[in-house]
């Protein structure tokens, strides 16, 4: 991948570029932000089927006779549970507990496939680098990020878009399963996993081929209302769908107990780094929750915005928009556990003035069941 | 295109002088940076303004921005459309998306700011 101005390119950024795009410094790279208008993209995705670039997210492999045991002892789930071609989400802790990153665990026929944040992907390769170096696992660790694209075609009508595309069997491929095969004639592994809310797929494919596919998708799905979308919409997408950014509701100083993450630890499994520290929060609970808020004016709620109770500033807001797709103004926020309840009345400090809002069940949004009568 | 009878300042507000009301907006090109707009906080009837100083807010799906007085004087109306029609200022900001009408306290205020084609100027490229 090539760089200028200090950032990185993915292998489509002329193509980002020719289509009008507007780029921004994410994590070290050039990024899409909106394409046109972030809530049309937004809406598409709902809709139809939206087409990511998500080339800039790590994808580090562990293999070797012990590649799983190292990686359970490395993050907090079991992938001991996962048979080939299963996934699962996960977080990598620090020892105390704190969220190094969240990523998504793929079992590959030689391994496991670690995708991971942009942002945090020299963390997380010094975290399992420094992890192999002290520990006695025959495991050896690969960073295949550079080498590896990543596109996402995302929304109701990804299936559809990726059908005549392919020979695999998309139809019996489940959420957080992958397959490896051809689509439009270009090696991948075809995963069904997003971060949109929305049926989706995440196709990895050589850095090389990413031109070819992008364009390959794009034309297939002219027909359906595909539209390119950037890092824009996939924000306003995950909030809606209820789901953590790391760097907003996720950092070193939260554990996934504080997150609503604390189904993805699995203390029965056995040691694992942070275990000790994890196991004390799960005893005595959480001293703060991540929770939802739904604002009853018109202000919107932005990460680091404060929240008050009864006129006492008692938590923060890590990120807040207006919806698209709801027509509300929503946000998440980190509350102290004894004020953390569904329904309850905050306010949140918007240019010094207090704005009434009410906790709400997450997710905000969850997408209509496709065989509901 | 920016229109010809506007003047503009160097914040992206534009001003149209009706006799002593001054009516301010933004301008297209500070809408299109801002992107899809989705709420504005206008300021109050009766409000002073001072030339170049903040006097309310917009915000964007990802952003908050201020936006500055063009011109000093006293707020004598505001456009109720944008409280349920942010997008107002995307689709029509020289027109039906403008922000506040002003009593101008210095008639030669609008003189300083840019006519259309330096400020064509100053976004250019």
């Amino acid at each position: 991948m090539s760089a200028d101005d200090g950032h990185r390119h993915t292998p489509l950024h002329d193509v980002h570029v020719a289509l009008g795009a507007r780029m921004i410094p994410f994590a070290g790279y050039q990024m899409p932000v909106q394409y046109a208008s972030i809530i049309d993209e937004h809406r598409t995705v709902r809709s139809a089927v939206g087409l990511f670039d998500l080339s800039h997210m790590g994808e580090l492999h562990v293999a070797g006779t012990e590649a799983l045991a190292f990686t359970r002892y490395a993050v907090v789930s079991d992938p001991g549970t996962l048979e080939p071609g299963q996934a699962q989400y996960s977080m990598l802790c620090d020892v105390d507990g704190g969220i190094i990153d969240d990523l998504i665990l793929y079992r590959t026929d030689e391994g496991y496939l670690l995708v991971c944040n942009a942002a945090n992907r020299g963390a997380v390769v010094a975290q399992l680098a420094s992890l192999l170096a002290h520990g006695d696992f025959d495991a050896t660790l690969e960073d295949r990020s550079d080498r590896t694209a990543l596109l996402a075609p995302q929304g109701p009508r990804a299936a559809e878009l990726l059908s005549p595309l392919t020979e695999l069997d998309l139809a019996s491929l489940g959420n957080y399963r992958s397959i490896a095969g051809k689509v439009a004639g270009i090696d991948c592994m075809v995963a069904r996993t997003g971060y949109t809310g929305e049926d989706g797929f995440e196709l990895f494919c050589a850095a090389r081929s990413a031109v070819r596919l992008w364009e390959a998708l794009t034309a297939a799905g002219a027909g359906l209302g595909l539209k390119p979308c950037g890092l824009g919409s996939r924000d306003t997408l995950r909030l809606e769908a209820g789901m953590p950014l790391y760097g907003n509701e996720l950092d070193r100083s939260v554990n996934p107990y504080e997150a609503n993450l604390g189904r993805v630890v699995k203390m029965e499994k056995g040691e694992f780094v942070g275990r000790a520290a994890l196991a004390t929060v799960q005893q005595v609970g959480p001293r703060r929750r991540l929770v939802g808020l739904q604002m009853r004016d018109e202000a919107i709620a932005r990460h680091g915005y404060p929240v008050v109770v009864e006129g006492r500033e008692v938590g923060v807001v890590t990120s807040g928009t207006a919806s698209p797709t709801l027509g509300e103004r929503i946000a998440m926020a980190y509350l102290p556990a004894e004020h953390a309840l569904v329904g309850s009345a905050v306010a949140v400090i918007v240019r010094d003035r207090p704005h009434p809002a009410e906790q709400v069940k997450l997710p905000f949004y969850r997408r209509p069941r496709p065989d509901a009568a | 295109m920016m229109p010809d009878d506007l003047r503009y300042s160097r914040e992206h507000e534009w001003v149209r002088v009706d006799g002593a009301i001054a009516t301010i907006g933004i301008t297209s090109f500070a809408a299109d940076e801002l992107g899809d707009i989705v709420y504005v906080e206008l300021p109050e009837v009766g409000a002073q303004l001072k030339q170049f100083a903040g006097f309310g807010v917009v915000e964007s799906v990802k952003a908050v921005s201020d936006l500055f007085a063009p011109i000093s004087g006293t707020v004598t109306e505001v456009n109720d459309a944008l409280r349920s029609g942010p997008e107002l200022l995307n689709t029509d900001p020289f027109g039906a998306g403008w922000i506040a009408k002003v009593e101008l306290a210095d008639a030669t205020e609008p003189e300083g700011l840019l006519d259309a084609a330096a400020y064509a100027e100053l976004t250019a490229g």
